[in-house]
């Protein structure tokens, strides 16, 4: 591979293996005497479980077991908990219903489990599944979120009265009201924002071997954070404790946060292994997928901004009600208030700021992270409100945009966050010359002619990555720590495993991580092994979400690089009889400064384990670890530009161009950002265009296949174009923000501004359909013929 | 998918005597349907005899005023013809517009019109081009053939083996796909004959599968231009309605397409 640093475009050194078949995934692991798992799942959104017969099913060939909600509970089994506490406004904790892995009394949303059946092959336990008769009575289903508060709605939990888990604040609502007072001008928005499927390509896997002799199991997984699903599964759900659990997340096939969570499905497997002796699998399908994996989003907001005569922003206050789902997922409490509402100042000064958000039940599966998790959302109403609001005052949105930019750093926001760099002009400038901004009105003429409508839209997001202080978030109600671990392991020979708590399901840690130490010590990648996903090689770490890899992983393995240069160059100095303050490292080699003395890291390697000569004092071995817990989030932030061509006949967007303008700080691979930024992007125009998890009234997702869920394909988005500018993050060793979630973030609103604008007509909401472009674009040409 | 056992055969007879013996079996073509629906248990059939392997049912060939296709002609096949690209283009491009590579290599015209899904394209092109089914029984016209969504003539223990399609003067489909599986939402066949009589087929939107336009025939018979059936629209009262699109707007894409059709018949 060569040595390639900070900054090379390397090849992924993991690609390899995924394109050829040698990836190894949960699926994958097959393990002696295994059995299979399928589950009984309820058809209906809210029902009493009044009887479950197995006689059938247990009678049919290779069928071992029928479990069910009654024997979890019997044998102990934890309830799943949401790890993050949020408070109302009144003080009042929130209001969480039980959840069991297996319900034995009411189930709550299509696709819930109920039983599951043991099988000697993956098809008798499916056969079996459906041959289990489970009685049910019928209750009335609720599926809206603002509709599930009323009076009179169907109640799903007896903790929550009228569906409500919270009614939580952030910000001045004094101090936003009287700015509302002042207002010259007040924008004035109704904004919903999509219920997603996240979609990874793997489905959700678990393998659990339950071993009796030692009273130990091992738990295959398709996980983005081993150890917390550990912790987790032994704290709360008693299935063992940490030292008897031992949890491998092998090769994982996308996550976009879906994966983060602990679902009912493996604490089944690990609890039905014991019970039934044998190790146990379970591989969703899509459908399962479907109906199971936790939703994205799903946000119902009112939002007013208020501006003075000079078109400043002066105020800015937010109601949303947030749809929960079914049951309150891990970090589901989080999503819509910390990780959301601390982002409603964008980009911009903003003096005051005041949020409300609702979190609801309704008859639908639980909703949680996926890729940017609070911040789409956020975002989406931040920019159409701020796209809106330059058009009502005839601004031009650029204009208006800059005109109220934050320029000096650090910024404290009224929510929280406090800015630590950045630089939006730079963003924006470059975003606006690279799609021609200038040459737009000559273009939308053009396509006029032919019949078309020309749309162009701006979105200028920020979000907050490198997730996150740990004191900070325990102190608004996280149940965990948010830093990250690394050990750096040099062999006797010179090449190097780094054990990270960070955990890779595409982003390509294995070569960005190396890249750190070939950068370091002039070694060649291929020297350097990333070691992840399995608690029992690595030590403590917190796993892979929030665009955390780069600015908090990293960091930690910067630190324990540190401590191994430190004694690297002491020990060399020793050797060399130099002073240890003129050891320079350069190519692999250490050498002495102004001479031609130099020892390989090799020969430095060997010398630490052969320990024949060291400094006095100095413990053999060169392995050294390092926890690192950041100080502030990161603020990755930039401009996407959006131009849309639509065809007035059928309502179908084209996107004809897209530029995505990001300061994402320093950058170690710029070919892997590029990729992290190009998903992202597709992921936010399937939101924008395509993607919706729709549900009828009595509570079945009617978008349950892709027969009728649109996932982005590759002809429904554009070549995108791609730039960075660079502020540094002052707050970690390498200057790092962040890039995973950018695109998905920042996206959507661009897309519908850009649309908007096309279609002279505002009302407009995600997925814009061709349907939905169509009757707008009717009612836009009305509106300005008239 | 539930246990099933699988037959090959050698001959449209041999397939029949394998159905007869079959306790509840279903023929297989492409599998581009049926086997999914088996996959999300929607279908348990005992038996399944696999078509594909029949030498009689296969191929294309040019007899003069009509192209001949057998029924386990792939839509790759259809697409990738020399003969029907260039007697029936619109038949070419429809079936190059079907799904996507790997549907297109193993889904079958005999296939598609058994299974006359009200989505389907083959459908229109060939109520439009006047087409006749053989099958393992007989010989039907498409306006016989196909009865309903989903439902067609045939009988339980009966084989389409191919379709004759006449060759028009001018021929072309347009079609708006539904935006997540890509199957029409609003599909137009328009063909004017030898003759001079003209058709014109509709799919994806009717609630009972295939439909002919007979307002946009008689305007396409005296002027054949995009123009002539811009002012016409069928009735929203008999199209479908679901969640990609309503029946006020499957009307209107019925008209645009129906334009973009014979604007690209020249
Ligand atoms: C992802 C995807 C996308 C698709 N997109 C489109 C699209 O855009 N447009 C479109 O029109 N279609 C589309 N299809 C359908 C596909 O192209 C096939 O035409 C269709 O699945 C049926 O053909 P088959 O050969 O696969 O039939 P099979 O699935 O094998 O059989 C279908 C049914 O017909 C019966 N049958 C099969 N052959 C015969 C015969 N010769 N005589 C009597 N009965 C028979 C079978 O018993 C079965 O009931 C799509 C399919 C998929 C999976």
């Amino acid at each position: 591979m060569g040595v390639d640093g900070i900054g090379a475009r390397a090849l992924r050194k993991e690609d390899k293996r995924f394109i050829t078949g040698k990836g190894r995934y949960t699926d994958d692991m097959v393990l002696p005497r295994m059995a299979y798992a399928a589950f009984v799942r309820s058809p209906h959104a809210h029902a009493k479980v009044t009887g479950i017969d197995a006689s059938a099913a247990l009678a049919m060939p290779g069928v071992d077991a029928v479990l069910t909600g009654e024997q979890l509970v019997g044998d102990g089994i934890g309830n799943l908990i949401c790890g993050w506490m949020v408070h109302s406004k009144d003080g009042s904790p929130m209001n969480m219903g039980a959840w069991r892995a297996l319900e034995p009394e009411i189930v709550r949303h299509v696709g819930q489990a109920v039983a599951v059946v043991i099988a000697d092959t993956q098809a008798q336990a499916r056969d079996a599944a459906d041959a289990v008769i489970v009685d049910y009575d019928e209750l009335p289903a609720i599926v809206d979120a603002v509709a599930a508060m009323e009076a009179g709605a169907p109640q799903l939990h007896p903790e929550a009265s009228n569906n409500l888990i919270y009614d939580w604040e952030i910000g001045d609502e004094a101090a936003t009201n009287a700015a509302f007072e002042q207002a010259a001008h007040v924008t004035r928005m109704d904004i919903h924002n999509n219920r997603l499927v996240p979609n990874p390509m793997e489905p959700r896997a678990a393998v659990a071997d339950y071993n009796d002799a030692e009273e130990h199991y091992t738990l295959y997984t398709t996980s983005q954070n081993p150890h917390v699903a550990r912790l987790v599964l032994s704290a709360f759900y008693n299935v063992a404790p940490e030292n008897k659990l031992r949890v491998i997340a092998p090769d994982v096939g996308g996550g976009f946060g879906s994966k983060i969570f602990i679902y009912p499905e493996e604490i089944v497997a690990l609890w039905a292994s014991k019970r039934v002796g044998r190790p146990v699998k379970w591989v969703s399908d899509r459908t399962e997928a479907f109906l199971t994996d936790a939703h994205g989003r799903d946000h119902k907001s009112h939002a007013e901004l208020a501006l003075d005569a000079d078109n400043k922003i002066i105020g800015f206050r937010v109601q949303t009600v947030a749809n929960l789902g079914a049951y309150m997922s891990l970090f589901s409490s989080s999503v819509p208030t910390y990780l959301y509402a601390t982002l409603l100042s964008g980009q911009y000064d903003i003096p005051a700021i005041h949020a409300n958000v609702k979190a609801v039940y309704t008859n639908t599966t639980p909703v949680d992270a996926y890729r940017g998790a609070g911040r789409p959302e956020a975002t989406f109403l931040v920019e159409r409100m701020m796209e809106t609001a330059a058009r009502e005052v005839g601004l031009s949105p650029a204009e208006f945009r800059r005109k109220n930019f934050v320029r000096s750093f650090p910024h404290q926001t009224p929510v929280i966050m406090c800015y630590d760099a950045g630089d939006y002009d730079a963003t924006l400038d470059a975003a606006l010359k690279a799609i021609d901004h200038d040459g737009f009105p000559a273009r939308k003429a053009e396509a006029a002619s032919r019949g078309k409508l020309r749309g162009m839209g701006l979105s200028c997001y920020i979000e907050a990555c490198g997730i996150a202080p740990s004191a900070a978030v325990g102190s608004l109600g996280a149940g965990v720590g948010l830093w990250e671990s690394a050990e750096v392991r040099v062999n006797p020979v010179g090449s190097i495993e780094v054990l990270t708590g960070s955990h890779s399901h595409g982003q390509g840690h294995e070569t960005t991580f190396a890249q750190l130490i070939s950068e370091r010590f002039g070694l060649d990648t291929d020297s350097v092994n990333i070691v992840h996903g399995d608690t029992d090689k690595v030590q403590f770490g917190m796993g892979t979400y929030g665009s955390r890899s780069g600015a908090v992983g990293m960091s930690a393995i910067v630190k324990a690089l540190d401590k191994v240069e430190a004694k690297a160059k002491k020990i060399a100095a020793h050797l060399m009889e130099a002073a240890e303050g003129d050891i320079q490292i350069e190519g692999g080699e250490l050498k002495v400064a102004g001479t031609d003395k130099k020892l390989s890291f090799t020969e430095v390697a060997l010398a630490a384990y052969t320990a024949h000569n060291l400094p006095e004092g100095m413990e053999p071995g060169l392995k050294e670890g390092a926890f690192y817990d950041p100080t502030n989030f990161t603020f990755p932030a930039g401009t996407y530009a959006c131009e849309v061509e639509i065809d007035p006949d059928t309502g179908k967007t084209e996107i004809v161009n897209f530029v995505a303008a990001d300061d994402f700080g320093k950058i170690i691979n710029p070919m892997i950002v590029e990729g992290q930024v190009h998903g992202g992007l597709t992921q936010g125009i399937g939101q924008a265009l395509l993607e919706n998890a729709a549900y009828d009234e009595s509570g079945q997702l009617v978008t349950g296949s892709y027969m009728d869920y649109t996932m982005p394909r590759a002809d429904d988005v554009p070549s995108y174009q791609l730039l960075t500018t660079e502020t540094i993050c002052p707050g970690n060793p390498l200057g790092m923000k962040g890039c995973g979630e950018a695109g998905a973030i920042g996206s959507p609103p661009a897309v519908i501004n850009a649309i908007t604008d096309a279609i002279n007509n505002n009302d407009l909401s995600m997925p814009a359909t061709p349907e939905r472009v169509w009757q707008a674009s009717r009612a836009g040409l009305q509106q300005a013929a008239e | 998918m539930y246990e099933t056992s699988y037959h090959r055969a050698g001959s449209v007879a041999d397939a029949a005597a394998l159905m007869a013996k079959a306790e509840d079996g279903k023929f297989l073509s492409g599998g581009q349907t049926l086997i999914p629906t088996m996959k999300q248990r929607l279908a348990a059939p005992s038996d399944l005899v696999d078509l594909m392997g029949i030498a009689e049912m296969t191929g294309i060939s040019d007899e003069g005023s009509a192209i001949k296709i057998g029924a386990a002609t792939t839509h790759h096949e259809v697409a990738t013809s020399p003969v029907v690209s260039e007697g029936i283009p619109g038949l070419a491009s429809l079936a190059a517009g079907i799904g996507d590579p790997a549907v297109r290599h193993m889904g079958t015209l005999g296939g598609s019109i058994s299974n006359n899904d009200p989505a389907a394209d083959y459908p229109a092109a060939l109520v439009a081009l006047g087409a006749t089914v053989t099958t393992s029984k007989r010989s039907l016209s498409a306006d016989e053939f196909f009865v309903g969504m989903f439902e067609t003539a045939l009988e339980e223990d009966e084989i389409v083996t191919s379709v004759s399609f006449p060759k028009p003067s001018q021929s072309a489909y347009a079609k708006y796909p539904n935006p997540a599986s890509r199957y029409a939402m609003a599909g137009v066949f328009v063909a004017k004959m030898s003759g001079g009589d003209v058709r014109v087929a509709v799919t994806g939107a009717g609630q009972d599968g295939v439909f002919r336009v007979a307002e946009m025939e008689t305007a396409l018979s005296s002027n054949w231009s995009a123009e002539a059936v811009a002012g016409v629209s069928v009735d929203a009262g008999d199209l479908l309605a679901d969640i990609h699109g309503s029946a006020e707007y499957r009307a209107n894409l019925v008209t645009v397409m129906a334009k973009r059709a014979v604007a690209a018949a020249g």
